[in-house]
């Protein structure tokens, strides 16, 4: 690929539809988008329970989670690293160095992001509605359903932040994917071996790319949410 | 659906020397009180005289810090037994959802099964002439049409005993109207009301008998037309008379 412009480069990756650049792209999304996906599943009903329960250790938990939200991503990769690999205790699942791996890992960093919104979204939606559910002869479990549903609008900001926090990141995949061309390698892992390279037009033509699709499922999530919210008050 | 005929059991309702108090501030204190099997009771007294206190603690909404409150049967602070009654609140919390699917959650709610839940709701959006905005959502009403939504989800829940808080105290003259219709037909079904309100005229209109607060304390109750004619304290003559009284 041609050295120069950064931009002229990132409009001729997208044109050219290079099938190595697609196959990075389309790994990107994938790993992020599950890890996403599975945060949400693991992260909206355990955030909607810390909000709906007084526990001991409660107060612990909350704030481990608020901090969790700024573990650093090498961090998380070498926890995941460590339990992969071989000597590690799910070493015998083989799956260091694998997509798998990398979606663990950005679950590891979405999880809190997600959790910790749902939990403050669902305790202030509680607040407002509680006698009213109550008086319905709702139960504290019962109302989490309810809770999340009517929070899905300022759920979706942490969906979002999620997202943006897996796509971004590349100590993460770096650490337990291995960047292995054509199996691991991703949008970010490229442009921090093309840089480490000296290609730097590419890794910022690669950069643009990046930037252009996550602004894209944002501006998607955003008119889904303000139509939505337009219309449902 | 002859609601007549559906078990009743629930009332009379006794409160037992009911005290509430929170932060050390005593807020009701050693009310004694029954709510009898019919009629409409309205609940009367200035600002902070404890009267949402005690609809909340007669609802099961808070518990009594002393006292006990007694129904018929069953637990006072169950689901069980809320879910015999309803409350319609000053301002109606309603979801983001429908209006029909304000009224189907709650029936969820009180276990109706999902193929009866539609077309019950659909009956007590119709009775309260809400059936051309079903499909709006519940929070872009305006605040009349969504106090009426409450009233129309306390209806197609049938319960025994309907507390309303202040119902209309947010709502323009027409809204007003509507609040006082809904609660003679729901007296009409044989189901009891406890209502609060600030405005003399609309007791006058509805009460059958008066429960008069002040300072957290009973001061009377009696007959709508005795507490009208010839309060007993003078407090509540003062209070008729429209003097200010705390």
């Amino acid at each position: 690929m041609a050295a120069g412009n950064p931009f002229a480069i990132a409009l001729e990756l997208i044109l050219e539809r290079d099938p190595v650049l697609m196959g990075i792209v389309s790994l990107s999304l994938q790993v992020s988008l599950s890890a996403v996906l599975i945060a949400l599943v693991l992260a909206l009903p355990f955030g909607a329970a810390l909000a709906m329960f007084r526990f001991p250790g409660r107060g612990l938990l909350v704030t481990l989670l608020n901090a969790l939200m700024g573990l650093p991503p090498v961090v998380a990769g070498l926890m995941v690293y460590l339990m992969l690999s071989r000597a590690g205790p799910l070493g015998s699942w083989g799956l260091l160095f694998t997509p798998t791996a990398m979606v663990i890992a950005q679950t590891l960093l979405v999880f809190p992001i997600i959790a910790s919104l749902s939990r403050q979204v669902v305790e202030d939606l509680w607040e407002e509605y509680r006698e009213q559910l109550q008086s319905l002869g709702c139960s504290r479990l019962r109302a989490i359903p309810t809770l999340l549903w009517d929070a899905r609008f300022s759920l979706v900001t942490g969906v979002l932040a999620g997202f943006g926090r897996a796509s971004a990141e590349v100590g993460a995949v770096l650490i337990v994917g291995g960047n292995i061309d054509g199996v691991t390698r991703v949008m970010t892992t490229a442009i921090a071996l093309e840089t480490s390279k000296g290609n730097l037009p590419l890794a910022l033509g690669l950069g643009i790319v990046l930037l252009l699709l996550v602004a894209l499922v944002n501006a998607a999530a955003y008119l889904l949410g303000e139509s939505a919210r337009r219309r449902l008050g | 659906m002859n609601d007549m005929t559906m078990a009743r059991g629930l009332l009379p309702l006794q409160l037992e020397n009911v005290t509430f108090r929170h932060r050390n501030q005593l807020l009701l204190r050693d009310i004694t009180l029954q709510f009898g099997v019919s009629g409409r009771t309205v609940i009367m007294g200035p600002n902070g005289a404890g009267k949402s206190l005690l609809m909340r603690l007669c609802h099961g909404l808070l518990r009594p810090t002393s006292g006990h409150v007694r129904w018929a049967r069953g637990d006072a602070l169950s689901n069980d037994v809320r879910r015999r009654q309803a409350m319609v609140f000053q301002r109606p919390v309603l979801l983001r959802r429908s209006a029909l699917a304000n009224i189907r959650h709650a029936l969820a709610l009180h276990g109706v099964p999902r193929s009866q839940r539609t077309g019950m709701a659909m009956d007590a959006l119709e009775r309260f002439g809400l059936v051309a905005l079903a499909s709006r959502p519940a929070r872009v009403l305006s605040g009349g049409e969504q106090q009426r939504l409450a009233l129309a989800r306390a209806w197609a829940l049938r319960p025994e005993i309907l507390f309303l808080d202040e119902p209309t105290s947010a709502l323009d003259p027409a809204a007003v109207k509507a609040v006082e219709d809904a609660v003679t037909a729901f007296q009409g079904l044989g189901i009891r009301i406890v209502m609060s309100t600030h405005d003399m005229g609309q007791a006058r209109r509805i009460a059958d008998d008066v429960v008069f607060l002040l300072g957290g304390r009973l001061r009377e109750h009696t007959s709508a037309t005795a507490f009208f004619e010839s309060p007993r304290t003078a407090e509540a003559a003062a209070f008729i008379r429209g003097a200010l009284i705390w």
